[in-house]
């Protein structure tokens, strides 16, 4: 495949833009895969990925009900942090940063990675001891994080209202290389490399039943026609559920709408991603400008990527409260995704009561900034059959032990 | 040039001059006008620059579907980005800027981008800046996002106040057009509730531009008489400024009213939000019109040909001397009429059908218009201005046959109907081919809860182009959604209109060259040869197309380019248009303020304050406050100069020597009631509450399902069937849900009742070795250790107030905690002061009650707990009882990691040298762990200095903490060191507990 660089837009300017070959090709399914994923999302693909490029398995399809990229992964806010509480969270999420910080050059596909700095801000005590105690725990996990007072707060971010009437800024919780990256360029670029590895990412092509013999899977039927496979990657998100239905076991997931919302586009006014947990709400400003606000879940379960407004209210309240200049901006456009929560808030990858089947959900409200941790470690596990130290606390029995990997205890909101 | 025409203008009042600045220049207007109206007027064409290249803008519409004349609008607290000139009211002293440019509108130095343009594809920076890695965050980056962002940021504080309405009706009508006026009418009759709203000032729409005959009369007039109508009806709620903004589940719908935007005046609300339930939603939203492909259609001067005609006969303003009109379609033919009927020249009307005998088309040639069918702008001339036009046959590739002298160009490429209401919530779109629209599908509408649809397009909003059949379609619809029988339809004359010849790329076989001039998304610099290379590069399904391209993402949000752009992609994959379909609608219709989506909700009453009945003494004595839920505690009450620091170690001492007076009024409390009310608290609490005798108080322990403790407190039994629950001060309106939850999901059949009573009762602690003292003084009842011995409680008066004692300390020391009723709370406390004058009595603070139990040994609930904490690891077995078979969270308690040997468990913590060990400090263990990250084996819960023994203390969670007493290890400082620590008993004071009683 021909490279992307400032030397081939050139030299492609030049004859108007008609030698681009096309990102990914559109195949039709072959009979057999050596590895089927389901679900062309972004922790997909990079599941896909990373067992070509890590593991040499290439005879690999991507089954994809949509288009690629358009669940969650082409709607969410796109925080990337690692400062994470528990070992195995801050192990895989931070495996994923350092991941992002060279995935444009490894996927020669710029993601936009921005590592401008994501804060948490403290207003209670109760907050400044949590976060206290985070910094403490990424210190010993390799995650460069500093508890930061105020002032720094507001040097750092300036349209911020520190002494606000409610919840006056205490601290916040500081991890200098968070950022952002673009979500789509993430799916398009892992899409991109897969298809260029001799991958078959097929679009438009719902799963809808699997095959077992044998305790063991033998191929799934879609919208395309029945393709057989020796493993398979369940990667789906908020329809894990339907999935686990179909390989017949069942998931300790519920899928929540997550709401999101955007600004019309401003001149540049803050340059670091901020998050206000005891009111509830975040913002970043995205390379076009635009502020993008996030919130929490809807009480209720669903399927419609709809939610209810009262959520954008309380949301956006508590950000005018965080941020005042935002009171004479418009809300340009809001939008919902459907999330795949566990009870810990913790994802799962594991292997499932099928065998040759495995699974990667319950990224919930946070996974974009996982996808590339995530991809690498759920393929170690496709590939081996045996989960690595990354994956291998997130096995979905250990709920049934008890060992939850709970992150609620340091972020209300888990973005 | 564009300027006033001497006559005309039926919503501008000519003898009321205002005057607004654009640029620092003064323009003079009418009242009536809009900003763009104004600046047209004054020749003031060029408004803006696009996002990317910078490329001169010019006003292409006349409303909401603006997608260029974007101002900075006002100042200070009044200002605001983004502002869109062609719904902006003018008034005395309006000031705008124009955005996105430097340093000037006319002289911007990003227009470079033009002339770079070829080397600035769709999705090129997806294809740059890979090299070198830190230059994105550094440099590219910054520069990006620079050149990107269209207004500034509001710097000063939003000084105005927006408020928020919930109506409820029967029936909402979405847009005051023909249709919606009809339809509220027909509906009115029925005396349901119907409200009718309009997002401009006025009524009518567009008939009120176009004029037909209905019944007879002018339609304007027939408008005035319906509104008047409609005013006549109580049931009727009318409202002009008003959009409808989304439309959600239920019924639920969302519109925003713009209050005082046209005159802005003090004290009064700006934006007004409608938050509405309506049985049903009528959307009578019309349609919007489409501009054409051709080379150079985003030159300042080409416009919409409906806005030409909307200007000149609503604002009595010429776009242009000499105006060419290039169509499609019958409609814009009416513009051309306009034109020449005011005195303005249209040299010609291009249209690219190669038939074209409709009725408008015969008036225009009658009245000498030369028309040219078959034909196509093959490209405007012209840089900041219009100022010519280069036409070609429709059907070929592009070559020029003619160059026509013009400084306008108006054009339609047919209409589409709004239809972003009806598809919010999930209503389904056909492909018309015959009107070349996609509208309404009525078989497959939003639903609501009884799976009937909820939303009904009426008019243009339903594919409707003829009057005729939108008042017919207003009035069937009007009766259908109110159950009546549909009645007469008013009587409408208009045109006959000829077909419309669908056009996506003018010429059909235009040039690359030519396609690269082609613009859709005029704000975004989104052109035809974008779309045609997303798709050449695989990104062919349509949400694919618009985020590689950005078309439709713009402040617009497609309005005018979506439909174009998909048809465009629909050619270039060779795939039907209805199978491309449409990227998905979002509210809101327009951008509506985040002002008015906060409403009254902000600084004061972002979130109440909750306050006890003695806030206000404390407020006035010095108290240092910290949020603890929604209420404010004092954290310490500072004397004279006192630190935060030394105040908490004073309040402390002084419990332990003296006596100290607690606000504890936030305490949750919830009586538990009714027969089965001792049943359902032994399945709630982890040990016995239904064997606890009357009068007794016991501590009790709550846990989730999965077993970790989540909420503590002291249950008090006041009577055979009824418990008090004390929940902590966070806990209250958690524990009460908690309660209903099981009450009304799980137990629905058990006899309880659960009553907050939080509010109503002023709860003060006197604590201390003189607290029975301070009570004795206070006289009333007896509060012996004989009569009223630790863990009881008594009711009885204390210095005359009705008073309810409780013998139960959570400080070790003599303490009572006593309820009065909130209405005597403040005079209690006032009593306890005086009483306690002469014993030392002093108020203390949340920091103080932190220490004082932590000297004790005692948890915390948010500090020694986090959730994945059961009540084992804090060595509170003794609180859970063995006999019982089941209890909420007793299972989760025997899971295998639950009784792992290996848990972190409570113990005392001490440094060796006596500092403080640091908040959130972890025990580092040996070596690393397969990630590599330093192994654990404990952290600590709570830590502070202990005045009372003059040196740190702490308590923490431990890998088999109990049985390493004694043991020291190190604990994080935080700057990459450690600190010795001991492990000692949890109980750092009077371990006896001989305090207790006095
Ligand atoms: C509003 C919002 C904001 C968020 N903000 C953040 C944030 O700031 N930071 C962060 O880190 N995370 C955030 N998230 C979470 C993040 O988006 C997700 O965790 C992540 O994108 C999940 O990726 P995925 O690949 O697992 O799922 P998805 O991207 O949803 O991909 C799953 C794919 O599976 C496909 N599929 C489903 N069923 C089938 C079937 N039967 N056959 C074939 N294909 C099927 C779907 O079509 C979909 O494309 C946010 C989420 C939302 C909704």
């Amino acid at each position: 495949m021909k490279r992307y660089s400032v030397f081939a837009v050139a030299r492609e300017a030049l004859r108007n833009h008609m030698g681009w070959e096309r990102a990914w090709r559109s195949p039709a399914p072959k009979v057999r895969y050596d590895a089927i994923i389901v679900g062309a999302g972004g922790h997909g693909l990079a599941t896909a990925y990373y067992l070509g490029k890590n593991h040499g398995i290439r005879n690999v399809a991507i089954l994809e009900k949509g288009w690629l990229g358009g669940g969650n992964t082409g709607r969410n806010t796109t925080i990337i942090r690692s400062n994470y509480l528990q070992d195995s969270s801050a192990a895989i999420y931070e495996k994923a940063r350092s991941l992002y910080e060279t995935l444009s050059q490894d996927l020669n596909y710029n993601v936009m990675f921005s590592p401008r700095g994501v804060m948490m801000l403290a207003q209670t005590q109760h907050e400044i001891r949590g976060y206290k105690r985070t910094a403490h725990a990424n210190a010993l996990q390799g995650v460069e994080t500093e508890f930061i007072g105020p002032g720094r707060v507001k040097e750092l971010c300036p349209i911020i209202h520190i002494d606000g009437p409610r919840y006056p800024v205490l601290g916040a919780l500081w991890q200098p290389r968070g950022g952002t990256a673009r979500h789509d360029a993430v799916a398009w670029g892992y899409a991109r490399a897969c298809s260029d590895m001799g991958m078959d990412i097929i679009q438009q092509c719902e799963v809808t039943a699997v095959h077992q013999a044998d305790g063991k899977v033998t191929g799934v039927s879609t919208t395309k026609g029945e393709i057989a496979c020796d493993r398979l990657g369940i990667v789906v998100a908020g329809h894990s559920g339907v999935l686990a239905n179909m390989a017949g076991f069942r998931l300790p997931i519920e899928s929540l709408c997550l709401q999101a919302l955007v600004s019309e586009p401003i001149k540049p006014c803050m340059d670091v991603v901020v998050m206000a947990n005891t009111v509830h709400g975040y913002m970043s400003q995205s390379d076009k400008g635009d502020m993008v606000i996030g919130g929490g879940t809807d009480g209720f379960n669903n399927y419609t990527q709809r939610g209810s407004f009262h959520h954008i209210e309380e949301t956006v309240r508590a950000l005018i409260e965080t941020f005042p200049m935002i009171s004479r901006l418009k809300m340009l456009r809001q939008w919902g995704g459907i999330v795949d929560m566990t009870g810990d808030r913790s994802p799962i990858i594991s292997k499932t009561p099928l065998g040759n089947t495995y699974i990667n959900c319950g990224w919930g409200t946070g996974g974009f900034k996982a996808i590339p941790g995530s991809g690498w470690a759920m393929a170690d596990l496709m590939a081996k059959g045996e989960p690595g130290p990354l994956a291998e606390e997130f096995s979905m029995y250990r709920f049934r032990e008890g060992k939850f990997i709970d992150e609620s205890v340091a972020a209300g909101v888990a973005h | 040039m564009s300027t006033r025409l001497a006559r005309g203008g039926r919503l501008i009042n000519r003898r009321k001059a205002v005057t607004v600045t654009f640029n620092g220049r003064n323009y003079k207007g009418f009242e009536g006008d809009t900003l763009a109206s104004a600046l047209l007027a004054n020749d003031q064409m060029l408004v803006g620059r696009s996002f990317k290249y910078h490329r001169p803008r010019g006003i292409v519409a006349s409303g909401a579907e603006e997608p260029n004349g974007l101002v900075n609008l006002g100042q200070g607290g009044g200002f605001e980005p983004n502002a869109r000139v062609t719904t902006t009211e003018v008034f005395e002293g309006l000031t705008a800027e124009s955005q996105n440019h430097w340093p000037s509108l006319e002289f911007d130095v990003g227009a470079i981008n033009t002339a770079l343009s070829r080397f600035l594809p769709a999705g090129f920076y997806y294809k740059m800046f890979l090299h070198p890695r830190s230059f994105w965050k550094h440099v590219y980056e910054p520069f990006i996002r620079q050149s990107a962002g269209l207004g500034q940021a509001p710097k000063a504080r939003d000084q105005d106040t927006y408020e928020q309405f919930n109506a409820h009706v029967d029936v909402l009508v979405v847009g005051g057009g023909l249709a919606g006026l009809q339809a509220a009418l027909t509906a009115g009759q029925s005396g349901l509730r119907v409200l009718l709203i309009e997002q401009s000032a006025h009524w009518g729409g567009r008939a009120a531009v176009d004029d037909p005959l209905i019944d007879g009369t002018p339609a304007e007039f027939w408008i005035k008489t319906a509104v008047q109508r409609l005013a006549a009806l109580p049931n009727v709620r009318l409202r002009t400024r008003t959009m409808g903004a989304g439309v959600y589940d239920h019924g639920y719908a969302l519109a925003h009213e713009r209050l005082t935007d046209h005159a802005p005046e003090a004290g009064k609300p700006r934006h007004r939000l409608w938050r509405i339930r309506a049985g049903k939603i009528v959307t009578a939203t019309g349609m919007i019109e489409r501009p054409l492909s051709f080379a150079g259609n985003d030159i300042p001067g080409v416009m919409l040909a409906s806005a030409v005609r909307d200007y000149a006969v609503d604002f009595g303003v010429s776009i242009g001397d000499r105006t060419v009109v290039v169509t499609n379609n019958d409609d814009a033919y009416r513009t051309a009429m306009v034109l020449h009927q005011a005195g303005l020249i249209v040299p010609a009307i291009i249209d690219a059908r190669v038939q074209a005998d409709g009725a408008l088309v015969r008036a225009a040639r009658d009245l000498g218009i030369r028309v040219e069918t078959g034909r196509a702008i093959a490209r405007v001339k012209g840089g900041k201005r219009v100022t010519g036009v280069t036409i070609c046959a429709h059907a070929g590739e592009g070559s020029g046959l003619e160059d026509i002298a013009c400084d306008a160009v108006a054009m339609s490429g047919g209409w589409s109907p709004v239809v972003h209401l009806w598809s919010h919530c999930g209503g389904k779109l056909i492909w018309d081919e015959g009107l070349a629209m996609f509208r309404p599908d009525a078989t497959r509408p939003p639903t609501g809860a009884d799976g009937a649809g909820f939303v009904f397009p009426v008019g243009g909003a339903n594919g409707m182009l003829r009057t005729a059949d939108v008042l017919t379609d207003a009035v069937a619809v009007g009766a259908s959604v109110s159950g009546q029988a549909a009645g007469d339809v008013p009587v409408a004359v208009d045109s006959e209109q000829g077909a419309i010849l669908p056009v996506w790329l003018m010429p059909q076989g235009a040039t690359l060259k030519l396609r690269q001039k082609m613009w859709l998304d005029y704000q975004n610099d989104v052109k035809v040869s974008d779309v045609q290379l997303a798709a050449r590069e695989g990104y062919e399904s349509v949400e694919h197309a618009k985020r590689y391209t950005t078309l439709g993402m713009a402040t617009d949000q497609g309005k005018l380019s979506n439909i174009n752009g998909l048809a465009v992609l629909s050619g270039a994959i060779n795939t039907p248009i209805p199978q491309v379909g449409t990227t998905t609608f979002r509210p809101p219709y327009t951008p509506i303020s985040m002002g008015a989506i906060a409403g009254v909700a902000r600084g004061d009453l972002f979130q109440p304050v909750r306050k006890t009945p003695i806030h206000g003494w404390h407020e006035a004595s010095g108290a240092e406050f910290e949020p603890v839920g929604l209420w404010r505690r004092p954290y310490a009450f500072l004397q004279g100069h006192e630190s935060a620091h030394e105040a908490v170690n004073r309040e402390v001492l002084n419990v332990r020597r003296n006596v100290g007076l607690l606000d504890a009024s936030t305490l949750g409390k919830l009586i538990v009631k009714g027969p089965d009310a001792g049943r359902f608290l032994d399945m709630l609490y982890t040990n016995v509450m239904s064997t606890l005798p009357v009068g007794k108080c016991r501590y009790g322990l709550m846990c989730n399902e999965n077993g970790f403790l989540i909420d503590d407190g002291v249950v008090v039994r006041m009577a055979e069937d009824t418990w008090l629950c004390h929940t902590t001060t966070g806990g209250a309106d958690r524990i009460h849900a908690h309660m209903e939850d099981w009450l009304q999901c799980e137990w629905w059949d058990w006899k309880v009742y659960v009553a907050n009573v939080t509010e109503q009762y002023a709860q003060i602690a006197v604590v201390g070795p003189n607290a029975r003292k301070v009570l004795e003084k206070l006289d009333g009842m007896d509060v012996t250790k004989e009569v009223l011995p630790f863990m009881t409680s008594a009711d009885g008066t204390l210095g005359g107030i009705a008073a309810r004692v409780f013998r139960i300390s959570f400080s070790g020391e003599l303490s009572y905690e006593i309820a009065v009723p909130a209405s005597q709370g403040r005079a209690f406390w006032d009593a306890c002061l005086a009483a306690g004058a002469e014993f030392g009595i002093q108020p203390y603070g949340t920091e103080c009650l932190h220490v004082l139990r932590a000297e004790k040994g005692f948890i915390m609930i948010g500090d020694e707990t986090d959730g994945t904490v059961i009540p084992q690891d804090l060595n509170l077995g003794w609180a859970i009882s063995k006999k019982k078979s089941d209890y909420l969270g007793k299972r989760g308690q025997e899971r295998s990691h639950m009784v792992d040997p290996k848990r972190w468990k409570l113990v005392g913590l001490e440094t060796v040298d006596g500092s403080v060990i640091p908040d959130g400090a972890y025990a580092v263990g040996t070596g690393t762990n397969a990630n590599g990250q330093k192994n654990t084996q404990g952290r600590v819960t709570s830590t502070y200095f202990s005045p009372t023994l003059g040196k740190g203390i702490a308590m923490g969670l431990v890998e088999r903490g109990p049985e390493r007493m004694g043991e020291v290890i190190p604990f994080t400082k935080g700057n990459g060191t450690t600190v010795d620590v001991r492990i000692v008993d949890q109980v750092f004071y009077d371990k006896a507990g001989a305090k207790q009683d006095g």
